[in-house]
C-alpha cells in the first residue's frame, strides 16, 4: 500500500494536467461549432480566429470552455471520453459476446500480443544465444557487439517496411511473421545487455575457485554463469517484452495491416476519429503494463525459489 | 570453539619425517603488464612438509598471493621449478590436490549451503549418497551443524566464511590454500576463527598455505611463517616457529611468541628499507 500512494499521486497529477489542457486544446473547434449552430462568438469567422492565441480565445468566450470537454471530435479527448471510448469497445463488447468483432480492442490487442510474444520468444532466443557467443568468443564479442548497437541506431520506422516487403518476396504470407521479426529486432538487444552482464557477473575468484576442482567449461556455465545471470535476464525481459510491444506496433503502422492496435491508431488518424487513437494507445499502454507486471511476479518467484533474497 | 574439540588429540608425529609435499627452487615470475614488466616473484626457493601449517607474510605487492596461485596453478612461472606432490601444479590441479579459500568466501546465493559444500563433489562426480555423507562430516568439522540448509545471506561473514572453508575440506584434498580468509572478519571473529581452524588442522593433518598480513595470525597459527617483500617479491626470511602444537589464545602473551612475532615485523622492516 505505501507503494501505492505515490504512484495514485503520479496519476492524479497527469490526469489534472490532462483535464486542465483539455480547455485551450479545444476551444478552437468548440467555437467553431457553435459559430456553425448560431451562436454569436468572439471573433466571428474561423480564419479570423487563426491569428488569436487560445488564451484569448478562452478569455473572450468564457462561455464556450466548456463545450471543449464534450465534444465528439476533440483535438484532445478528456480522460473520462477516453475510458469510456475504451470501456465502449472493450468491456461493453464482450459483454454483449462480440469480444472478437473487428471493432473490439480485444480482438485487435490479441492481434498484437500474439506477434509481441511471438517476437519476444524469438528476440530472447536469439539474445540469450547471442550473449553466450560474445561471452565465449573473444571474436565474436568484437565483431558483433558494434554491429548490435549499430542495429539500434537504424530507426525501425524505416525499416519496418523493408521488412514486411521481403518477407513478401520470400513466400510468407500474411503480416505475423514479418510483424515478429521487426519486434524481435528491437527485443533482441536489452536481452543481449543484459545477459552478456549477467554471464559475466561472476568474480574472478568464482571462476578461478572452479579451475581448482577442475571443472569443465559446460559445468562452469551451468553451474555458475547461467544462474548467476538470472537476475540480470529478468531485468532485461522487462525491458525486452515493452520494446517487443513497441516494435509490433510499429510494425502494424507503416504497412497497411488492417488489424492490430497500431492499425487502429493509423486507421483513427485516417478517419480523423481521436477517440479512437487514444483508446487503442491506453489499451497498448495497459497491454505493456500487465506483460512487464507479469514478468515481474514472475521473477519474484524465479529468484525467491532459487533461494537468492529478493 | 567449543568444547569437543578441544580435546582432540593433537597429532604431531604423522608430520615427522614426511617429505616435501611443495618444492619450489629459483622461481620467477614476471607479469608483463602495460607499464612494463613487473617482476612478482624473484628466486623463491622454499619447501612445504607435509602437515605444516605455513604462513606468507608481506606487504601488499610483495607476491605471497601470486605465490599461492603459482602453487595452485592459477599462475604459471616464468621461470625456475615447482612440484606439488612430486608433480608439476597443473597435474596436481587435475588430481584435485588442493582446496583453495578466498578472502571472499564467494557462496552461490542460489545454493544452500549443503549445496555450496556439494558444487566440488559435484563437479567431481561423487555419488549423491557420499555428497550427503561428506556435506555433513565437513559440516560438523567447521562447526555449522545444522545450517545445511539456510542460505548464505542468512549466515554471518564468519559463519559463511567457515562454509567456504568447509567447501574446499569436502573433496579430501590434502593441500587447503588460504589466501587472507579472514582478512575481511573483525578481530573478534577472526581469533575465533583462527583457534577454529587450528583445531581442524590438528583433526585433519593437511598440508596449509596461508597468506595473510597480520602478524600475529601468522604466528599463532603457523610452524613455519615465510617473510616476504615487495619490488621484487622474493623471501627475506623463513622462521620455523618453536612454539608447540597446542596453542592456546593466551599464548599470544607468552616470550615466546613475543620473540617470533618479533623476528617476524624485523624481517618485514628489513624488506622495506631496499625502496
Amino acid at each position: 500500500m505505501r507503494n501505492l500512494l505515490p504512484v495514485l499521486v503520479v496519476l492524479a497529477a497527469i490526469i489534472g494536467i490532462w483535464y486542465a489542457a483539455v480547455a485551450p486544446m479545444n476551444i478552437r473547434v468548440a467555437l467553431d461549432q457553435a459559430e456553425r449552430a448560431g451562436v454569436a462568438v468572439e471573433p466571428a469567422g474561423s480564419l479570423e480566429r487563426r491569428d488569436t492565441s487560445v488564451w484569448r480565445l478562452m478569455a473572450a468566450n468564457p462561455g464556450q470552455i466548456s463545450a471543449g470537454y464534450a465534444l465528439e471530435r476533440p483535438r484532445l479527448p478528456t480522460p473520462q471520453q477516453v475510458g469510456q471510448e475504451l470501456w465502449k469497445t472493450t468491456g461493453e463488447m464482450a459483454l454483449r459476446g462480440r469480444a472478437m468483432s473487428k471493432r473490439s480492442l480485444i480482438y485487435h490487442g490479441w492481434i498484437t500480443l500474439q506477434s509481441t510474444l511471438w517476437g519476444f520468444l524469438l528476440g530472447t532466443t536469439l539474445g540469450i544465444l547471442g550473449a553466450v557467443a560474445i561471452v565465449y568468443s573473444r571474436v565474436v564479442d568484437m565483431s558483433l557487439m558494434p554491429w548490435a548497437i549499430i542495429s539500434q541506431t537504424v530507426p525501425i520506422v524505416a525499416l519496418a517496411p523493408m521488412i514486411i516487403v521481403l518477407s513478401s518476396q520470400l513466400g510468407i504470407e500474411g503480416r505475423g511473421v514479418p510483424k515478429a521479426i521487426i519486434s524481435a529486432y528491437l527485443c533482441y538487444f536489452p536481452v543481449l545487455v543484459g545477459m552478456v552482464k549477467g554471464l559475466r557477473s561472476p568474480a574472478v575468484s568464482q571462476l578461478d575457485l572452479l579451475k581448482t576442482y577442475n571443472a569443465s567449461g559446460l559445468q562452469a556455465f551451468f553451474k555458475l554463469r547461467l544462474p548467476a545471470s538470472v537476475p540480470y535476464l529478468f531485468t532485461s525481459l522487462k525491458v525486452g517484452i515493452a520494446a517487443a510491444l513497441v516494435g509490433t506496433i510499429v510494425g502494424e503502422l507503416p504497412t497497411g495491416a488492417i488489424s492490430g492496435l497500431g492499425a487502429r491508431i493509423l486507421i483513427g488518424d485516417q478517419f480523423g476519429t481521436p477517440l479512437a487513437i487514444w483508446a487503442a494507445l491506453l489499451a497498448a499502454a495497459i497491454l505493456a503494463g500487465l506483460l512487464v507486471t507479469l514478468l515481474d511476479v514472475l521473477q519474484r518467484v524465479t529468484l525467491k525459489r532459487m533461494g537468492m533474497q529478493a | 570453539m567449543n568444547v569437543a574439540q578441544n580435546d582432540k588429540e593433537v597429532p604431531g608425529q604423522a608430520r615427522d619425517g614426511a617429505g616435501p609435499v611443495i618444492e619450489a627452487r629459483n622461481l620467477d615470475l614476471t607479469f608483463q603488464t602495460n607499464d612494463g614488466p613487473v617482476q612478482a616473484l624473484k628466486d623463491v626457493n622454499l619447501t612445504i612438509n607435509k602437515g605444516d601449517f605455513v604462513s606468507f607474510i608481506g606487504p601488499s605487492g610483495c607476491g605471497k598471493t601470486t605465490f599461492l596461485r603459482v602453487m595452485a596453478a592459477l599462475e604459471t612461472p616464468t621461470g625456475g621449478t615447482i612440484t606439488v606432490n612430486g608433480m608439476s601444479p597443473d597435474e596436481a590441479r587435475r588430481k584435485r590436490a588442493y582446496g583453495y579459500v578466498f578472502q571472499a568466501a564467494g557462496l552461490y546465493p542460489w545454493r544452500t549451503i549443503a549445496g555450496n559444500i556439494k558444487l566440488p563433489l559435484e563437479i567431481m562426480g561423487f555419488d549423491k549418497s557420499e555428497q550427503e555423507e561428506r556435506v555433513n562430516k565437513v559440516l560438523q568439522l567447521v562447526d555449522l551443524e545444522g545450517f545445511g540448509k539456510k542460505y548464505p545471506w542468512q549466515l554471518s561473514g564468519g559463519m559463511q566464511q567457515r562454509a567456504s572453508i568447509a567447501r574446499a575440506l569436502a573433496f579430501d584434498a590434502d593441500i587447503l590454500l588460504m589466501d587472507e580468509p579472514f582478512g575481511a572478519l573483525d578481530e573478534i571473529v577472526r581469533d575465533h576463527l583462527n583457534e577454529q581452524l587450528l583445531a581442524l588442522w590438528a583433526r585433519t593433518e593437511k598440508t596449509i598455505g596461508f597468506v595473510t598480513h597480520s602478524i600475529p595470525e601468522a604466528v599463532y597459527l603457523s610452524t613455519k611463517i615465510v617473510v616476504m617483500s615487495p619490488r621484487p617479491g622474493r623471501i627475506t626470511d623463513v622462521i620455523e616457529s618453536p612454539l608447540p602444537k597446542e596453542r592456546p589464545l593466551d599464548i599470544r602473551d607468552t616470550p615466546e611468541f613475543l620473540e617470533i612475532a618479533h623476528r617476524v615485523r624485523d624481517g618485514l622492516r628489513a624488506g622495506h628499507a631496499y625502496d
